[in-house]
């Protein structure tokens, strides 16, 4: 299976690649996948307390290429959205985005549930309640 | 100069020997007979040369060659010589034993047997990869008639005890047979001094080429026989009909003949470089080398990087060098390779393995480059590895709640 020209930029060259301080009130946690699945992925917002926007966004991910460029896009996608926009981040987006093959959707709704993941975090942080998110049908 | 891009992944197919090509190309345009023309000299010529041919294969395993059954590769073999022997002994019983670790074209067969009403003990191995004998020995019933049981390992290249597991065979009065396609053309292979009744290898392991393999079949001590799967003109002794292939099995003498003379020459220097590169990567922090080094093919290593995953790790090097891994992300199942997790590895080292498989045509320039590569994407993936950051903080990760999907 050959990778698109995006997959293998963000996986030569990803962006955003990092921790962010998890102690911190202002910074939501996602840790979604498992090492036995084959995919593990970090993914972690800053929320500017006054503006309410992601000023920053971090990945680590274990996994094939298409699994380290989706969270490398996610990143990339997040930083200046408020929360609410970026819960509208669709795992098909990222697919288009990435000309991901149909064997790799699964990467794409990891991402998606990172995000969501780490919005949760930060809500909880807050003293909001997590929001429920069906579950996704792909995995 | 290095060529590139460096292919090790030789325990998938080698490439064609210059010199089997050459010995090949005549059987195509001027010698294109079909063998079973007994009455014209186009018949002859491809006769002659499938009987020298037959020759070349059946020395380089201390055959005769009447035992020597030509099929399409080795998957054919093995099929032919599992649903051959349960078909032809039926009377006898309906009890095979084999183990987790064979390759799917004997394990793929056993599944048909098992629903075709025969039954099927599959023996478990140590976490090098070796079966225990006192297991195999007491797996044997009354009704079995058949042990099967690989030479060597495609995965890992672990070497199964064959002298052993045939004595046992034997004790028992029970047919051995041994899938020897990673074996034969690499390691001695000897029928009579491994005792084995029948064997299934294939040319395109050893530099031959694709599409030709070939059944050992004994005939004598004991007289093996195996009911054809396939009806037709009844050719090779009425075992496997179908014309034969013809440039495929005088490419298949070749590559046999050309193995026979330069293996030990080819083995010497080809586990120098398979250990200089095993060494080297195992220097790796937490690399880990899989399947017993001491009963093993020289010319694989198969290494798990922890805390990478194998398919992001190929694809850091993957336009220069040609590996396999054991990973999912690799095959159609979704399941991490199932020969890693039979010798005990976790799914997490499954997905963290990749296979090196080095050849004839292998140099330490190669080698070195690989060594280069492979080290780097590991230290490049790992610096953006959660799983990495959090073995470095000294967190239990089998404490932490995944997310199973």
């Amino acid at each position: 299976m050959a990778y698109s020209d995006k997959v293998i930029d963000h996986y030569s060259n990803p962006k955003n690649v990092g921790t962010l301080d998890k102690s911190k009130k202002n910074v939501g946690t996602g840790l979604v996948g498992a090492p036995e699945c084959g995919d593990v992925m970090r993914l972690q917002i800053e929320v500017d307390d006054a503006t309410g926007l992601i000023k920053d966004a971090k990945f680590k991910t274990f996994g094939c290429g298409s699994a380290i460029a989706s969270s490398s896009l996610a990143t990339e996608w997040l930083k200046g959205k408020s929360v609410d926009e970026a819960l509208a981040i669709d795992n098909m987006d990222i697919v288009e985005e990435l000309n991901l093959p149909p064997v790799k959707i699964h990467c794409s709704v990891l991402a998606e549930d990172a995000i969501k993941a780490a919005i949760n975090d930060y809500r909880t942080k807050n003293n909001m309640e997590a929001i429920k998110f069906e579950t996704s049908a792909v995995h | 100069m290095i060529k590139f891009p460096i292919y090790l992944d030789h325990n998938a197919t080698t490439p064609c020997d210059p010199r089997v090509v050459d010995a090949m190309i005549p059987y195509f345009t001027d010698n294109f007979g079909n063998a079973a023309s007994r009455n014209h000299p186009f018949g002859w010529a491809a006769e002659e040369a499938v009987d020298y041919a037959r020759e070349q294969v059946a020395k380089l395993i201390g055959a005769d060659p009447k035992e020597i059954i030509f099929t399409s590769g080795a998957t054919e073999a093995d099929n032919l010589a599992i649903k051959g022997v349960y078909d032809m002994y039926a009377s006898k019983g309906n009890h095979i034993i084999t183990v987790t670790t064979e390759h799917k074209a004997v394990l793929d067969t056993c599944k048909h047997i098992e629903k075709s009403g025969g039954e099927v003990t599959y023996l478990t191995v140590a976490p090098d990869g070796l079966i225990n004998l006192q297991e195999l020995e007491a797996a044997i019933k009354p009704t079995t008639i058949l042990i099967a049981i690989m030479y060597a390992n495609n995965e890992v290249g672990v070497i199964q005890p064959v002298k052993e597991i045939s004595a046992i065979a034997r004790k028992h009065g029970i047919l051995f047979f041994s899938d020897a396609t990673q074996a034969v053309g690499k390691i001695p292979v000897d029928v009579n001094k491994d005792g084995l009744d029948l064997a299934a290898f294939s040319a395109h392991k050893m530099y031959g080429p694709k599409g030709v393999g070939a059944l050992y079949v004994r005939r004598k001590n004991p007289r093996v026989k195996v009911t054809s799967q396939m009806d037709g003109g009844g050719h090779e002794r009425g075992m496997r009909s179908g014309t034969l292939n013809v440039p495929g099995i005088v490419g298949f003498g070749k590559a046999c003949e050309l193995c026979m003379q330069d293996m030990e020459s080819d083995n010497a220097r080809i586990s120098k470089l398979r250990d200089k590169l095993e060494n080297a990567l195992s220097k790796l922090e937490e690399s880990y080398v899989n399947g017993s080094k001491e009963h093993r093919l020289p010319q694989v290593s198969n290494i798990s990087f922890k805390y990478v995953e194998g398919e992001g790790l190929m694809m850091g090097f993957n336009k220069d060098i040609a590996v396999s891994s054991g990973s999912a992300c690799t095959s159609a199942s979704l399941e991490p390779s199932y020969v890693l997790k039979a010798l005990g590895l976790g799914d997490d080292l499954a997905h963290s393995s990749l296979r090196f498989g080095l050849g004839r045509f292998t140099t330490e320039e190669q080698i070195d480059y690989t060594i280069a590569q492979v080290s780097k994407t590991v230290t490049h993936l790992r610096e953006m590895s959660p799983l990495w950051e959090m073995f470095k903080e000294g967190m239990d990760m089998d404490k932490i709640e995944w997310a199973h999907h």
